[in-house]
């Protein structure tokens, strides 16, 4: 990981955020809107690690916290912890599965709502079960799905994968 | 293509590295604790600003955050509302759609609402109307009136009939008067015990004994050419008749025969009086007070049974 990419991936989420608050929270569906910030972050930690999803996580937390005056942590924590998953489950499964930018977005958008809302939970901010999962959950996973690939194919463009001598491990001393 | 899963080399017995020189376990010792210093410094966030009050640096760090943010929120906005408009005009059409599907139905509902209000209402002027009558001077003495109303109008060209709710279960009997409060109606012909039908005036097999209110003249109230019109037949040329006239019952009784009308229940009007050199009577056509095409609440008369009557 290199600061380019550090700058780059703090410019993007930070564009995502704004874009997140000032438009696609208006994208109404049910209760639920994309989550295009956490589809960013996804294909971003599968594509350079989980340092870079960590760290992505904790900022666009931030920024989120603060463009919508909540509380200053809660998001960073989630997008955090969502962040440095799919950084390690991008280096452990890439090459071998099928549909990874799918699958970690699928995981990361139940993961990510779930903990909000035990989150919430324990501040003291309810939600029936069945109205978060039927009216948040699975439309937030639909949506989310639906602009994975355009998302990923987006940060790959921006994000390149690094060049075969630097994704291959090199085995010291052979030879 | 063989699967190149080289970063699990171990068996060479050698630390693998990344170019940069970092091997594979430092560097997912460091991300594991750049994760968790992110994830202490999260719940350090969450916990402070918690427990601070809303002016405390958090909060002051926040305000300021957002009001940096403020400029690329604005702009993000400007830039951001025609596709934001695009999306409410869409939405707006959907839900104008089901919000016009839920306004039809619930305009359906209060119209059935007020159809059955003003029904109601309806119903109660009429009943109001007949206790007034029933209480008043006009109704007949001998009488008792019971209450009742139209609750079916066999669909017949031939016949000039309806039938009431009332029936002998509440004392009504065949041949028993039918009246409202502007006047006579009919007459019961069919009894059951929770309903009746009555013969209209202006059926062809119905006739009244009738007299003229100002005239005394005296005949017989029959159908007349269409279903809202009747005749007073037989009634002498040298009595005096004159348009606008009121035909009421005559109420005759000889010996221990009467009229199954008692006397005085307004029939109707005097609308033309003709008669020419050939007829025997005069030609009078009467328009009744009743108006048989919108029935709804009737009395009828049941006679008091003196003892050892009926």
């Amino acid at each position: 990981m290199i600061a380019v990419d550090v700058v780059k991936a703090a410019a993007l989420l930070f564009l995502a955020a704004v874009l997140e608050v000032s438009l696609v929270s208006y994208l109404e569906i049910g209760e639920a809107h994309p989550e295009i910030v956490l589809v960013l972050l996804v294909s971003l930690a599968l594509l350079r690690g989980p340092v870079l999803g960590a760290l992505g996580g904790f900022w666009a937390g931030l920024v989120l916290d603060t463009a919508s005056l909540g509380t200053l942590g809660l998001t960073s924590l989630l997008l955090t912890i969502a962040g440095f998953w799919c950084g390690r489950f991008g280096e452990a499964t890439t090459r071998s599965s099928a549909n990874p930018v799918l699958v970690a977005i699928l995981l990361a958008t139940v993961g990510v709502g779930t903990g909000s809302a035990l989150l919430h939970f324990m501040l003291g901010e309810t939600l029936p079960v069945s109205d978060f999962v039927v009216g948040v959950l699975l439309p937030s996973l639909a949506l989310n799905l639906l602009l994975s690939y355009p998302v990923y194919g987006l940060a790959r463009r921006l994000f390149p994968p690094a060049p075969k001598e630097r994704r291959a491990m090199e085995v010291g001393a052979v030879g | 293509m063989p699967r190149q899963r080289t970063a699990r080399l171990p068996a060479l017995g050698h630390e693998t590295q990344w170019p940069d020189g970092s091997s594979r376990s430092a560097r997912a010792l460091r991300a594991r604790l750049v994760a968790v210093a992110l994830v202490l410094v999260s719940l350090a966030l969450i916990t402070v600003y918690f427990r601070e009050s809303s002016g405390g640096a958090l909060h002051d760090a926040q305000r300021i955050g957002l009001s940096v943010l403020r400029p690329f929120e604005v702009a993000g906005e400007r830039v951001s509302r025609p596709f934001r408009d695009a999306w409410g005009w869409a939405s707006d059409l959907f839900d104008a759609k089901d919000e016009n599907e839920k306004l039809r139905g619930q305009v359906e509902a209060l119209r059935q609402e007020l159809i059955q209000s003003r029904t109601a209402a309806q119903e109660n002027d009429d009943l109001r109307r007949l206790l007034q009558y029933r209480d008043g001077p006009r109704f007949p003495d001998d009488y008792v009136g019971v209450a009742t109303r139209v609750i079916a109008r066999p669909p017949s060209a031939f016949k000039q009939e309806v039938v009431i709710a009332a029936g002998s279960n509440d004392g009504v009997s065949a041949y028993d008067p039918v009246v409202t409060e502007d006047g006579l109606v009919g007459l019961v012909t069919e009894v059951a015990p929770s309903a009746a039908r009555v013969t209209l005036l202006t059926d062809q097999q119905s006739a009244v004994s009738a007299v003229v209110l100002q005239s005394g003249a005296t005949g017989i109230v029959r159908h007349g050419p269409s279903s809202s019109t009747l005749v007073l037949d037989r009634v002498d040329k040298d009595k005096l008749v004159a348009v606008g006239d009121t035909v009421i019952t005559s109420g005759w009784r000889v010996g221990e025969l009467q009229s199954v009308f008692p006397y005085n229940i307004p029939i109707g009007t005097v609308t033309a009086v003709g008669q020419n050199d050939v007829d025997l009577y005069k030609r009078i056509q009467v328009t009744p007070l009743v108006d048989f095409e919108s029935l709804g609440a009737l009395i009828v008369l049941v006679r008091r049974t003196a003892p050892g009557e009926r």
